[in-house]
Formats: C-alpha cells, sequence, structure tokens
C-alpha cells in the first residue's frame, strides 16, 4: 500500500472524532452558546466508552454510556451558563478541566487495555472502483453513519423550522422571544446534544479508531474540532471538508516514517496544531466575511 | 411559582466572599459522593485532601513552594481575563520559559558565573513572552481567536519539550531517561526558608502581585485595559486601543508564565524534564478566577490552591486516589464558583405563577 492509498483509507476514520465532536459544537455555536469544554467532554466520552465496551463486549452500550456522560456533564455547563448566566468561557474551561479529570480517574484501571474494534464495510459498487474503491470506500459502520448524519444536520440546519428556530436563537434572541420561542429550552437541548455529540466522538476514539484507553488519548482534538467550527465559518459542508483535511493530515506522520523520511516524531506530531493556527489566520482575516458568518449573539448571555 | 434573577443595582460584598467559600464546600461535598461512589474512603480521601496539607511544617512548605508559580502565572492572566483577552496557553509559555531558561546551563554545565542565574531568569521571562507574543500577533493582525491560538501553541510547546529532552538535551550519562544534565549551582534559585525547597521565587510572586495590584489601580493603562474589557465600544469610542489590550495582555501573561517557567527548572527541579509541566499554567486560570480576578483575592486562591495540590499528593499516597481527583476537585471549585458569581450581580426571587392553575 502506498502513501496515498493509506491516506485514503484512513483520512475519513481519522476526522470522525473531529467530525462527530464540531458537528455537535456547531448546533451549541448556531443557538450563541460557546462550549469550550469540548476537549474535557470527549475525554469522558472516551472513558466511559472504553470502560463500558470492555465490560460488556458492546460497542453500542458504550456508545450510548459515552453519549450519556458527555450530556450529563454538558448539562452542567448549560446549568452555570443559561441558569447562573456565568462567563461562558470560564464555565467551558471549567467543564474542560473536570471531564478531563474525570476521564482519567474513571479510565486508572483500564489504563493500557485493548478491545477489538469494529469491523470494516464495503460500500456495494463503489468499492469496485479501483484505487480509490478498497481504500477510501472500505470504512467502519461509524463513518458511514456521520457522514450521513451531517447531511442530515445540513439539511436541518438549513431547510426545516428546527434548523430556523436555532439560527433564530443564535442571531437575536431577543426578537427570537419575542415570537414565542423558548430561547433558554432551546439553548439547553443544543448543549445536551453537543455534549451527547462529544461523548460520541470520544468513544469512536477510544472503541473504534484506536480501541484501546491511554490517559490524554483525545490529545487536542477537541480543541482542533473547535477550531473546525471556525474553519467551516459555521456551515456543515465546509466544517465537514475541514475535517476530512485534518484527517488526512494527522496521517501525514506515520507515513512519513513509514517513508523513511528522518524527521522526529515530535516536530510531526506538531504539524496539525501549526495548521490549525495558519488555517485560523486565513480564514480569520477575512474580517467581513467573519462578520457575515459568525453567529450575532455567540458567547452573550441571556436574560429574558 | 417561578425563581429568577433581578439585577442588583450594586454589587453584594458578602455575595463576593461568600463565593468562594460556598464554591469550596460544594466541591468538597460532590468530591465526597464521587470518591464514596469509586470506592474510597470519603474520610481518609478528605483528610489528605484538605487537612494533612497544614499539619507539618514540610507540607506547609511545599504549599510555599508550589504557591509562587501558581500566583505568578495567575497574576499575569488576570490582567487579560479582565480585558476579555483569554490566554489559556500559559502552560505553554511556561513550557517556552523554562526551555529559554535551560539552554544556558544546558549549554554551560560547568558554568560558574555569577549572571547565570539572572540572565536564565531573564531569559525564561522572555521566552515566555515571545511565545504569548505570537498569539498576540496573530490575533491582531489575523484576527485570529486567541483562546484556539494560545492553546494550539501549548500543544506545540510540549512536543518541542519532548523532541529536545529526547534527542539534542538529553543528559549523556541520564541513563536514558528523558531530561536534561542536572544544572550547576550557579543556575539554581538560592533557598528563602532554610531546611526547605522553598526558593525566592515565592518573593518574585509577590512583588508581580504588588505591581499588579499598582498597575490595575493607579495607572491609566490599567484602567484603559479593564474599560476595554467590561465595555469594547465605550473603550474605542474613547480611544483605547483594542490591539494594544490584546498586546499587553499576552505579553504580561507570557512574561510571567515563561519566568514560573525559569523558576521551576532552576528551583525544585534542578534540571530540564517533562514534569515541568504539571498543568500549572491551566491551574493558573482556575487562581486567577477564584480570586476574582482581583490581585488580592489571587494571593489568597493560589494559596488554596496550591494546598489543595499538596493534599493531591498526599492522597494518592494515603486514600490511594489517583492524581487526576486534583483536576475533578479543581474543575469542580470553578463550576461551582461560577455559579456563586451570579449572586455578587444578582439576586433570586420568587415571583407566584402568573397563570392561574387550571380548575
Amino acid at each position: 500500500m502506498n502513501a496515498i492509498e493509506f491516506i485514503l483509507a484512513g483520512m475519513l476514520a481519522a476526522a470522525t472524532p473531529m467530525l462527530l465532536a464540531a458537528l455537535g459544537e456547531l448546533v451549541v455555536e448556531r443557538t450563541g452558546v460557546l462550549n469550550l469544554g469540548l476537549e474535557g467532554m470527549m475525554a469522558l466520552g472516551a472513558a466511559l466508552g472504553f470502560i463500558t465496551t470492555y465490560t460488556y463486549g458492546s460497542h453500542l452500550l458504550g456508545f450510548g454510556a459515552a453519549a450519556l456522560g458527555g450530556a450529563v456533564l454538558s448539562l452542567v455547563f448549560a446549568l452555570v451558563v443559561l441558569g447562573f448566566v456565568a462567563n461562558q468561557v470560564a464555565a467551558g474551561l471549567a467543564i474542560g478541566i473536570l471531564g478531563t479529570g474525570l476521564s482519567s480517574l474513571f479510565g486508572k484501571s483500564f489504563e493500557s487495555l485493548t478491545i477489538t474494534g469494529l469491523p470494516k464495510l464495503a460500500l456495494p459498487l463503489l468499492s469496485d472502483v479501483p484505487v480509490i474503491g478498497p481504500t477510501l470506500f472500505v470504512q467502519d459502520i461509524v463513518v458511514w453513519l456521520t457522514l450521513l448524519f451531517a447531511v442530515g444536520l445540513w439539511a436541518v440546519l438549513n431547510h426545516t423550522k428546527l434548523g430556523l428556530m436555532i439560527r433564530a436563537v443564535g442571531e437575536n434572541p431577543h426578537a427570537a422571544r419575542a415570537i414565542g420561542f423558548r430561547v433558554l429550552t432551546i439553548r439547553c437541548l443544543a448543549i445536551a446534544f453537543g455534549g451527547a455529540m462529544a461523548g460520541i466522538a470520544g468513544a469512536y476514539a477510544s472503541t473504534v479508531y484506536t480501541p484501546l484507553w491511554a490517559d490524554g488519548m483525545i490529545a487536542g482534538r477537541g480543541w482542533i474540532a473547535l477550531a473546525l467550527v471556525v474553519f467551516g465559518t459555521w456551515q456543515t459542508g465546509r466544517i465537514a471538508f475541514g475535517a476530512v483535511l485534518f484527517g488526512a493530515l494527522s496521517l501525514g506522520e506515520l507515513v512519513t516514517q513509514a517513508g523513511g523520511v528522518n524527521i522526529p516524531s515530535q516536530i510531526l506530531a506538531c504539524v496539525p496544531y501549526v495548521v490549525t493556527i495558519l488555517m485560523l489566520a486565513v480564514i480569520s482575516s477575512n474580517r467581513r466575511r467573519m462578520r457575515q458568518n459568525t453567529v450575532a449573539s455567540l458567547g452573550q448571555p441571556f436574560q429574558p | 411559582m417561578k425563581i429568577s434573577f433581578i439585577r442588583r443595582d450594586r454589587a453584594s460584598r458578602w455575595a463576593m466572599i461568600l463565593a468562594p467559600i460556598l464554591a469550596f464546600v460544594g466541591a468538597i461535598a460532590t468530591s465526597i459522593i464521587l470518591f464514596t461512589a469509586l470506592g474510597k474512603d470519603p474520610a481518609l480521601a478528605l483528610y489528605s485532601l484538605v487537612l494533612e496539607p497544614f499539619l507539618s511544617w514540610y507540607n506547609f512548605s511545599e504549599i510555599l513552594l508550589k504557591m509562587a508559580p501558581l500566583l505568578l502565572i495567575a497574576q499575569g492572566l488576570a490582567i487579560g481575563f479582565r480585558a476579555n483577552v483569554f490566554n489559556i496557553g500559559a502552560e505553554g509559555q511556561l513550557v517556552m520559559g523554562a526551555i529559554a531558561a535551560s539552554a544556558l546551563p544546558v549549554w554551560y554545565p560547568l558554568g560558574d558565573s555569577a549572571l547565570m542565574l539572572p540572565a536564565m531568569l531573564l531569559m525564561g521571562a522572555l521566552g515566555g513572552m515571545a511565545w504569548a507574543a505570537i498569539a498576540a500577533l496573530f490575533r491582531t493582525r489575523f484576527n485570529a481567536n486567541e483562546i484556539l491560538v494560545t492553546l494550539m501553541l501549548t500543544l506545540i510547546a510540549v512536543q518541542i519539550l519532548n523532541y529536545l529532552l529526547l534527542g539534542p538535551w538529553k543528559d549523556p550519562k541520564g541513563f536514558n531517561f528523558p531530561q536534561s544534565v542536572r544544572f550547576p549551582d550557579a543556575a539554581l534559585l538560592p533557598t528563602l526558608l532554610p531546611g526547605t525547597r522553598v526558593n525566592i521565587s515565592l518573593l518574585f510572586a509577590f512583588v508581580v502581585s504588588a505591581l499588579c495590584y499598582v498597575f490595575m489601580r493607579h495607572r491609566f493603562s490599567g484602567y484603559q485595559l479593564l474599560v476595554g474589557g467590561l465595555a469594547p465600544r465605550a473603550a474605542s469610542y474613547a480611544g483605547f486601543s483594542q490591539s494594544r489590550a490584546v498586546w499587553i495582555s499576552l505579553c504580561i501573561g507570557g512574561l510571567c508564565a515563561g519566568l514560573a517557567g525559569a523558576a521551576e527548572v532552576s528551583g525544585p527541579l534542578g534540571q530540564l524534564q517533562r514534569s515541568v509541566t504539571l498543568g500549572y499554567g491551566y491551574s493558573a486560570i482556575i487562581v486567577a478566577y477564584l480570586g476574582g480576578l482581583n490581585p488580592l483575592g489571587i494571593v489568597l486562591s493560589a494559596f488554596v490552591m496550591s494546598a489543595i495540590y499538596i493534599g493531591g499528593d498526599n492522597a494518592m499516597v494515603s486514600a490511594d486516589l489517583p492524581i487526576a481527583a486534583v483536576w475533578v476537585f479543581q474543575g469542580l471549585l470553578l463550576t461551582f464558583y461560577l455559579a456563586g458569581l451570579t449572586f455578587i450581580r444578582h439576586r433570586l426571587i420568587f415571583l407566584p405563577s402568573t397563570r392561574k392553575a387550571a380548575p
């Protein structure tokens, strides 16, 4: 397998944890709430997902436990920022630290244990295409569901009444309330949804992508997911594109090492972080486009 | 019946004092439940986490030792937080400060110049500042969010540290451990309290605290920063520059964190090693908020947070709790505090339900 085939085969799976978390955060931010605790919620999901899958042997249960854990943690965030009108940046950091701490507390006795991942499914017809068929179109079920989910989320946000409600609450919560939307309820549900998605994202990382538990295994992917929402200028399609790009980038380390290129692995490990900074600069420096796309009430507390 | 918050006419002093205390009680109560659920002895865990740090002179001196970096970093961060510039990458600035400071003793392991230590501290402070300045440049020049940039820079700094310790800076006689050579005496901070590990970096932290107090209360630029954070529109009408606030906040934050990193390697560690990144940069965020972003409050919260660290070390040994318990406790503490903070500017009112019950 050459380098290109290797990247084609792996980039979707590498992108999936970041994409799942970013799609959840997209919904949260579209309602005007910034939850910086993504990394912690993913870590908690990864720990709970691994522990449950390891104990009961069922990936489905693992994903369920992770989603529940992420949602519960995010509801603590919701209580603090919606109920107590607290600063969203500080509360998000608090939740992030709490989630990271809980993940290593719970995962302590499972350190370095492994489980089996999920089987790969070949898409009929498409997987018969030469080169990209046996690589790009042979993925596990969660990858396919995630891509399907991204399409569904795009449709919901842009073409349904629910999507309109979510966007209205984010653009102008006072106007949304005046026409009868329950701003705090919608924001609370969005936060819980974002937490569940982050939990699932973490579980995918720990039970399917690299089926083992190691403390600190999320390794900044939650923060990259946060950055993806900004790169994608709050648009579902662009976020998905960004996630796949970063998935491919994260495989670069393995490819260069396998290719015998002698670059220290620490420097290669930095590549996604450096690219995040550069992409952030490129996208954000277009101030007009940022203003057009940024959710108007993002990060601002709302009191009816 | 409906409960809702009403804005107070003036901030409540009572709530300001009660919020951190209640947060502490809340965090302890939640931890008890959690530790019990994990099958640990909650009484023993709490004893070692909260009381034991104060029961011996050695433990108490260790609190003062850990307090220095926390206090130093938190004071620097608070200036930025007050101006709504969120530098959450102090951990990376600390690491870069430690690396910059270590360059001298690594290159001159036999150095005995009296200038070695001052030069290391200066290089550490500048190293941390330069790392934070990258974020300031990206924010002011390219409008890139400083939260994400500082965090990414932290992840990069940790990789640079790993690279140096596994490669060029590894001690050739260090049995392959990822650590640098041991520093010569000329590169070590003098002890402050004889018989303990407390060094003069604690004094730096107090001097910086005093400077921050003066800066925020009595300097016009401190006032500009404060207005810029509280009312960005008003600040821009008054001609206060936002990009100046970003530069000042990030540079001071980076400088303090870098100095703290330099003091770690030339103090308790005595060499550059991985354990320079123990998460002080993240804890300092909590310290800054818990101290109400007030230079005096931060002194107190740094002491409390440092005691929690020592308590965590104790609990690891005596109550079989992993060090992550400290993170959980810190996260809970900040969560409860943020909730309690609301009562400073708001009060609860109970309204009778406006809708009549159905007949």
